[in-house]
Formats: C-alpha cells, structure tokens, sequence
C-alpha cells in the first residue's frame, strides 16, 4: 500500500467511525451504547497488550486494574463517602464531585502504583506461574470490594456505588443530551467520541512505543528473557513498568466506565471479564495492535448484537438457551474454534509468523 | 480445643478434595507444561453426572452406600471420557503452537463445559441427597459426619492406587519418562500422546471422584461449582510444587488446614474486623507467598532456568 492509499484508507476509517454514532443513534441509544462498551474495552485491550502482548507477561487479573479505576471514580464523585462518613459529610455536604482532570491522572496512577505494586513480587515467576498469581490478585480485590461494606463501609459490597457523577468536559454535561438547533446528539453519542478520542490517544502511544527503545526491549524480553539481560537491558525495571503502564490504561477505563453507567458493583469485575479481555489481545492477535482492536470489538459488541436479535430463539427452546447462555457459548466456541485454526490470532504480526518458531 | 480439633478435621477433608484435584492439574502440568483451566469444570460434571444417576437408582430400593459407589462409577467414565475428548480436540493440535494458544483453548473449554452444564442441568442449585447416615460420631469433643469418613478412606484409597500406578506399572514409567523429556521418551519407545492420554484420564477420574464427594459433603450440585475448587486445587499443586505429585497432596491438605482454620479464627484474629467471608483469599495469599518465597513451591526442585 502506497502512503497515499493509506492515508486515503485512513481518512475513509475515520469519517466511517465519526458518523457511526449519529447513523447508530436513528436505531436507538443502545446501539450506540453497545459501540461505547466496545470502546472502552478497547482501551482495556490495549492495555493488556502492553503487558502480555509486548513483554510477554501472562496477565490474568487484569481487569483489577479496572475496578480500581472506577472504584476511584465511583468514590471520589459519588455521595457515597458523605452519606457513609460524618467528616466527609461535614466537608462535603453535597457529596463528593471531584472534578474529571483531577480523578483520571489521580486513577492513572493509582492503579499504576498498584500495578507495579503487584509485580514486584512476581518478577521471578514464569509464565503460568504469572497467570495464576495474577489471577488470584483479582480474586482477591473483588473479594475485598465484595466486603468492605462492614465495619466500615468504603465499597458498599455486593449492593454496589450508584449516583456517580456525569463526566463534565468544558462546561459540556456528557450525561445530558446535547442540542445544536434542529439536531440531538444523544448523551451515549457524547460518550463515543470521549472514548474515541481516548482511543486514539492510545492507539498513537502504543505505536510510538512499540517502536521505541523501551517497546523493543519489551520485545526481547518476551522472546528471551536471559538472552534480554545479556545485551544489558534491565529486565527488572522493563517488566515493572509494562505491568504500570498496562494498568494505567486499565485505571483510566474504569474511571470512564464508572461515569459511563453511573453505578458500579463488583459483579462488573469478575475473572470472566479479565479472561475476556486476555481472549480479546490473544484472538485478535498477540502485540499487534491492529489486531487487537479487531479481537476487542469483536468480542465486546458481536455478543451483544445478538442480544437483540436472538430474541425469539429463547421462545423456542422453553428458555433454557437464552441470550446471555447464547453468547456465553459463542464466545467459549470462538475462543475454542479461532485458537484451533488460527493459533496466532485473526490478525498477527507479520514478522512473528515466518520467523519465531513458537517454542514453549 | 474443641474448636481447633473441629476445624483440623474440616481443614483434612476439604484439603483431601483439593488434593485429588490437585494430582489432575500437577500430571497434566508435568507432562505438557500447560494450566488445564478445564479441570474444574471436570469436578462439576463428574458431581452432577452422579446426580442424575442418583435420581434414576434411588427408586430402586439399593442401599445408600451402593447407590453412591455406582453413581460414582459412572461419573467416573463419563469424566474420563470427557476430559480425553477435551485433550483431543483442543490441545493436542496445539501442541507445538504459541503457548498461549493452548491456555486460551482450556478457557474456552471451561466456559463451554460450564455452559452446556447450564444449558443440559438448568442453573438452579441441586440438593444432593443425603445417601449415608447423617449421623455424626464424636472423636474427642469434635464430630465428623460419615460422609467426611467416606472422604477420607476414599481418598486415601485413591492416593495409594494411583502411587501403585506411578511408580510400579508399564504405564507409570512412561509417564514418569514422558514428563521428565518427551523427545528422549519418545525415542526409547514410549508414546507421548497414548501417555498424555492417560494422564487425562486418571486426572478426570480423581476429579470426578473428588466432585462426587464435594457435592455429597456439601449437598449441593450446580455448573458453577467447579471454578472456585479447581482454581484452589492448582493453587495447591503450585503450592506442593507443581509437577510433584507427593507436592500436590501435600500441599493439597496443608491448604485445605489453613482454610479452614484460618476461617475458622480470622474474626477473633482481627478483633472482628476480618470475618470468615475472607476465606477465599487465604489460598491467594498463601500462593503468593510460597511463589514469592519459594518459587519452585514446597516439594519442587529449583530448577534453574534454561535458555
């Protein structure tokens, strides 16, 4: 492809995904809301990618990072704290409505301080080790946000945070609908180009690292971690900060998904959501983004789509194969079906697939 | 005292359980180097297969103890020929492929078993019927139902026939050969995939038995329950040293102690603070411990890494 083809291609894609919303919105808000979610689970892919994709570290616990993204959102612009705590209460009697330029660098790091947090002590550990211990660290912060509502109640359990605020940029209420004459754009569609925009500000910082000296060392890591050390790259710190800078993304989408749905509870945050996000990076194909994006909105909206369509299917088989059973199994089958006939993704990197052997 | 003593014997059996789930998970690590996330999901339609059987031989008249043998029996097979099927058609045409590859096809399997399970049993929670006397027997101050006796010898029993198996059969020396180098095996005349074979087989049949027993002890069946065991149960073979199969019944019962006592005196431990829904987390934190502290897990050797 010529650089003029490209960047006709390009132009084309991106007038396609800024009228999307606007062509979505005519068959109703969930529409549009099914492309948010994909968004947003975009932007968690992406994230995963760095740390599974790039430095080769199996990350199954990924979507911790998440809850505590939105946990932070979810408190810090909630009532919850003033209707729980006396001093917040005496210090906010409206609640507490930290504004969004404050919440998302205060989630980004965070949940990146957590991330580092995390692995530090599993810097040792191989792989699946990793896996498992990961996996487990989610475990447990779901466990937590499912309890901490007693003594004292910081996440409200099971029953979960409700109320949180709209994101306001500019004096702009995402959360209402915005008029500009004769023409409506809906509070969903707000959202879309929000999480488009983050997008690609994503997209742009994964390229730019990727092929820069901290994404090149990643790379060698993930091929050979010993062979990594011996040309002097300082494994320890590298790894450390693709498990930062993964959770960082991690953190900002739960911020924007707290604000996106107005409530949140732990249900939101359980192993099969870490697991779909891993089967996202994987299916699309492992540290290529192109990919990646494709496995994200694959997996995020094809399901949900059927949502709406498979209606009638659940009338046919006495209720036992509704929708939710329905893409469960759909999604269990494409990860089965796709690793099986493509076991490097849907779209892989080109230069991985003549050259690296795969070797265990 | 009494309540210590109580604890210890719920730690021993829930630990026995983990154990045999255990073995499954440290074989097939031992063998093909791979996380088989589908071997909860075994555990689940081994118990539920049994229910089903149950069902059909109450009406019959038999003695409890034999209608739970042969519902067991035949949670056995269907098990056995599950998880074979399962290594057939979803790892072994991934054996020289990405590792990933294999992992993300063994959660796939997991959530398709975990479904189908839904879709064939309904989602409602199953009671599982009390087939031996509920009667408890006093061991001093403490109690023990027949059930958890039953636990005990069976998995006992299991233990000691499947060391036989190990270490004194045909079979168990090509496994043992296969796990330590498949290519060197190969060579002296053993073949890896009839071995990987029965390693899946033996795992899903102490599964199985291990399901069985969980819902009888429990009294309950439904398609979730093999998750949280299975992940323990891996947890534990990490825990005893992964590979180990003396590591994985080790550390399958140590974890069962710790969970159960841990529960057991969390809230007074933590003045109240802390109750016993914290219960599921001690296996993580145990794990990242050991993982931290000892990588290679209890029973393991250190192996130094190869380049």
């Amino acid at each position: 492809m010529t650089s003029r083809q490209r960047l006709i291609a390009i132009l084309f894609a991106s007038a396609g995904l800024l009228v999307l919303p606007l062509i979505l919105q005519g068959f109703g808000n969930a529409w549009v809301r099914i492309a948010d979610m994909a968004l947003l689970f975009v932007l968690l892919a992406l994230g995963l990618n760095i740390v599974v994709g790039y430095a080769g570290l199996l990350d199954l616990g990924f979507v911790a990072f998440f809850a505590i993204g939105a946990y932070m959102f979810g408190l810090m612009a909630s009532p919850h704290l003033s209707e729980n705590f006396p001093l917040f209460a005496a210090m906010f009697p409206q609640g507490l409505h930290t504004p969004l330029w404050l919440v998302i660098p205060l989630a980004a790091l965070l949940a990146g301080a957590l991330g580092i947090l995390l692995g530090a002590p599993t810097l040792r550990l191989r792989g699946d080790y990793l896996a498992i211990v990961t996996l487990g660290f989610g475990e447990i912060i779901r466990v937590f946000l499912n309890n901490l509502d007693h003594p004292i109640n910081l996440t409200n359990g099971p029953k979960g945070i409700g109320q949180i605020d709209s994101l306001k940029l500019f004096g702009l209420d995402l959360g209402k609908k915005l008029s500009l004459g004769d023409f409506e754009l809906a509070s969903v569609s707000l959202y879309y180009y929000l999480f488009l925009l983050l997008v690609v500000l994503s997209v742009l910082i994964c390229h730019r690292l990727e092929r820069s000296r901290i994404g090149r060392a990643w790379m060698a890591i993930r091929e050979d971690e010993i062979a990594a050390k011996a040309m002097g790259i300082n494994t320890r710190n590298m790894k450390l900060l693709a498990f930062g800078m993964g959770a960082t993304f991690g953190g900002v989408s739960g911020a924007m998904f707290a604000s996106f749905q107005s409530f949140i509870s732990p249900e939101s945050f359980s192993l099969m959501e870490s697991v779909m996000i891993v089967a996202m990076v994987v299916l699309g194909g492992l540290g290529h983004l192109p990919g990646v994006i494709l496995g994200a909105v694959m997996l995020a909206a094809l399901p949900e789509v059927l949502r709406y369509v498979a209606g009638p299917l659940q009338a046919m088989t006495d209720g036992r194969l509704d929708a939710s059973i329905l893409r469960q199994l759909l999604i269990a089958l494409a990860m089965i079906s796709i690793m099986l006939l493509r076991p490097r993704g849907l779209w892989p990197a080109p230069e991985l697939t003549s050259t690296q052997n795969g070797k265990g | 005292m009494d309540i210590l003593l109580q604890q210890i014997i719920n730690g021993l059996v829930l630990g026995s359980m983990y154990a045999l789930v255990a073995l499954g998970y440290t074989m097939v690590y031992g063998i093909i180097g791979l996380i088989n996330f589908a071997h909860g999901e075994v555990l689940m339609v081994g118990a539920l297969v049994s229910w089903s059987v149950i069902g059909i031989l109450q009406g019959l008249g038999l003695p409890g103890w034999l209608v739970l043998l042969l519902s067991m029996l035949v949670a056995c097979a269907v098990a056995a020929l599950l998880n074979y099927s399962i290594e057939k058609v979803a790892y072994r045409p991934l054996r020289n492929a990405p590792r990933l590859a294999p992992l993300i096809t063994a959660i796939g399997m997991s959530i398709l078993l975990q479904t189908l399970a839904m879709i064939i049993w309904k989602p409602n929670y199953k009671a599982f019927p009390t087939l031996l006397p509920s009667t408890p027997i006093a061991v001093g101050g403490a109690t023990i139902t027949p059930t958890q006796v039953m636990i005990l010898v069976l998995t006992g029993l299991s233990l000691s026939l499947l060391m036989w198996l190990v270490h004194a059969t045909r079979l168990g020396r090509a496994m043992r050969a296969t796990a330590e180098n498949p290519k060197v095996a190969a060579l002296m005349g053993v073949q890896p995939d009839k071995v990987i074979s029965a390693t899946f087989i033996i795992g899903a049949v102490l599964a199985a038995i291990a399901g069985v027993m969980w819902a009888a002890n429990y009294g309950t069946a439904q398609h979730t329950m093999g998750f949280l065991p299975g992940l323990k149960a891996f947890t534990a073979a990490v825990f005893g040293g992964i590979g180990n199969l003396a590591g994985a019944v080790v550390g399958g019962i140590l974890l069962g102690l710790i969970e159960s006592i841990g529960a057991g005196y969390i809230g007074q431990l933590t003045g109240g603070i802390l109750g016993s829904h914290y219960a599921d987390i001690f296996a993580f934190v145990v794990l990242i411990a050991v993982l931290t502290l000892r990588p290679s897990g209890l029973l393991g050797e250190r192996v130094a890494d190869r380049a």
